[in-house]
């Protein structure tokens, strides 16, 4: 399911043990209610599934300091419940506001979304690339 | 309007120490290599254009004690940091034994912003005035009790000046003489308010101890208000944005970034980070400054901030 409002969609996709949730747009005060609410159910389902959690951020143009705080809130729900959650493939002013805010400190930042797959299992990193075509 | 600092690190006074100046002679002379200097002249057009604010100079350990000079006779000053002491000093060496007027506006009474004041030395000068102005209700309360032993031996009551206590309203504007004052309510343990002092066509923001609630638009919108249009905002910059949604939540202070995106949407022209945390070293304040502006750099719309880190010593014109 894909959720979406103007500036910001969520788009969910499960590589063996792992999600990938495909951020893109905007993340900002207007939109990070409406992220959170799409993001919820994905956290939960995924936590309780045992399953690593990749936010491929590729597509997300910009990120506030309230988009920031989602990010570490979903953070914190991962870490209680024992999960994993990582960004990756961050664009460039995107990567620099991770790391002026010091957000790299709190997520582990990984280049491209393989690396973040690889670092959660082979199986997933296996499962993207077989979907990739590779 | 002129604003000087007098003191601008957070929460205790530091200083530097033996090996930190070491290390910046060491730097200095590595940056050298081996040049020769004509006279004190060349060397210094040296140190101030090649060094680095990090290696040249320091950021200071005072605490907050911001002067703003209005070009009226009366001195007006935020706070009584540690900063107070040197600015004392400069109000008596400037008086030349003419008394003095001193409007001090108190952003709250926690002790880095009033241990400054039993050694401010023109409240022991007979004929000065030293007016202090606040919103707590326990603002003399937290003057007495700290001139009082066993804490200092001496007492509000022996000091030599006209010493009087101003309770002013959050949001309700006042003036002192042609300059027009307003506080506001802030979100910091106690309550802390900030100043909006405008004179003469010009606007200065004294917002220090304040925490913004990222998520908070209502709040957002409130603080963005109050320093809307401001020449100048001396923001609350003590720890990154991760601490201030995580480790350090509800300590009562804000980010750099919180700041460029409160002065980008407010249309600040100028931006000082302020209130540092005394565990920064002057290289990683420097770094702190180049990343914020930096951040500006890649976010803004158009309107452009102009930022600065406050240092004991700066002054900038407004």
């Amino acid at each position: 399911m894909t959720h979406e409002n103007a500036t910001m969609t969520l788009q969910p996709a499960v590589f063996a043990n792992a999600l990938v949730l495909s951020v893109s747009g905007r993340l900002d005060q207007m939109t990070c209610e409406t992220f959170r609410s799409a993001l919820g159910p994905h956290l939960a389902n995924a936590l309780a599934a045992g399953q690593g959690i990749v936010l491929d951020l590729a597509q997300l143009d910009y990120v506030s300091s309230a988009g920031l705080r989602c990010f570490m809130l979903a953070a914190k729900e991962a870490k209680a419940r024992a999960g994993k959650i990582v960004v990756a493939d961050l664009q460039p002013m995107v990567a620099e506001i991770f790391q002026i805010s010091r957000f790299d400190l709190v997520l582990p930042v990984h280049a491209h979304v393989i690396d973040a797959l690889q670092a959660i299992s082979n199986e997933a990193a296996s499962a993207y690339l077989s979907r990739q075509g590779a | 309007m002129r604003v000087r600092f007098w003191g601008t690190r957070g929460s205790i006074p530091v200083a530097l120490t033996a090996a930190d100046i070491r290390e910046k002679i060491v730097l200095a002379l590595l940056k050298a290599d081996g040049r020769r200097f004509e006279d004190a002249e060349a060397a210094n057009a040296f140190v101030r254009g090649e060094l680095g604010f990090a290696v040249a100079g320091t950021y200071g350990g005072h605490t907050p004690c911001v002067e703003i000079e209005t070009g009226l006779d009366d001195y007006l000053v935020c706070d009584f940091g540690s900063g107070a002491r040197p600015f004392g000093a400069h109000v008596n060496a400037r008086q030349h034994g003419r008394p003095a007027v001193i409007h001090a506006l108190m952003s709250h009474v926690h002790w880095d912003h009033i241990m400054g004041f039993p050694f401010f030395r023109p409240a022991y000068v007979p004929g000065n005035v030293v007016r202090i102005y606040g919103c707590h209700d326990v603002l003399e309360q937290a003057f007495r009790a700290q001139q009082d032993p066993p804490c200092f031996p001496v007492p509000l009551s022996v000091m030599s000046a006209k010493i009087e206590f101003v309770h002013v309203e959050p949001e309700q504007t006042f003036h002192i003489g042609p300059v027009a004052v307003t506080p506001s309510l802030q979100l910091h343990g106690g309550d802390s308010y900030g100043f909006r002092i405008e004179h003469a066509g010009k606007t200065v923001v004294y917002s220090t101890d304040s925490e913004h609630k990222v998520e908070d638009q209502r709040q957002t919108s409130r603080v963005a208000a109050f320093f809307r249009d401001a020449d100048l905002v001396i923001f609350d910059a003590m720890y990154s944005l991760a601490e201030t949604v995580s480790v350090k939540e509800d300590w009562g202070h804000s980010s750099n970034v919180f700041a460029v995106e409160l002065a980008q949407s407010a249309r600040v022209k100028k931006l000082v980070l302020f209130h540092h945390e005394p565990v920064n070293s002057d290289a990683t304040l420097d770094k702190l400054l180049a990343e914020t502006r930096r951040l500006e750099e890649i976010t803004n719309d158009g309107h452009r901030v102009m930022i600065s880190s406050a240092y004991d010593g700066l002054e900038i014109e407004v």
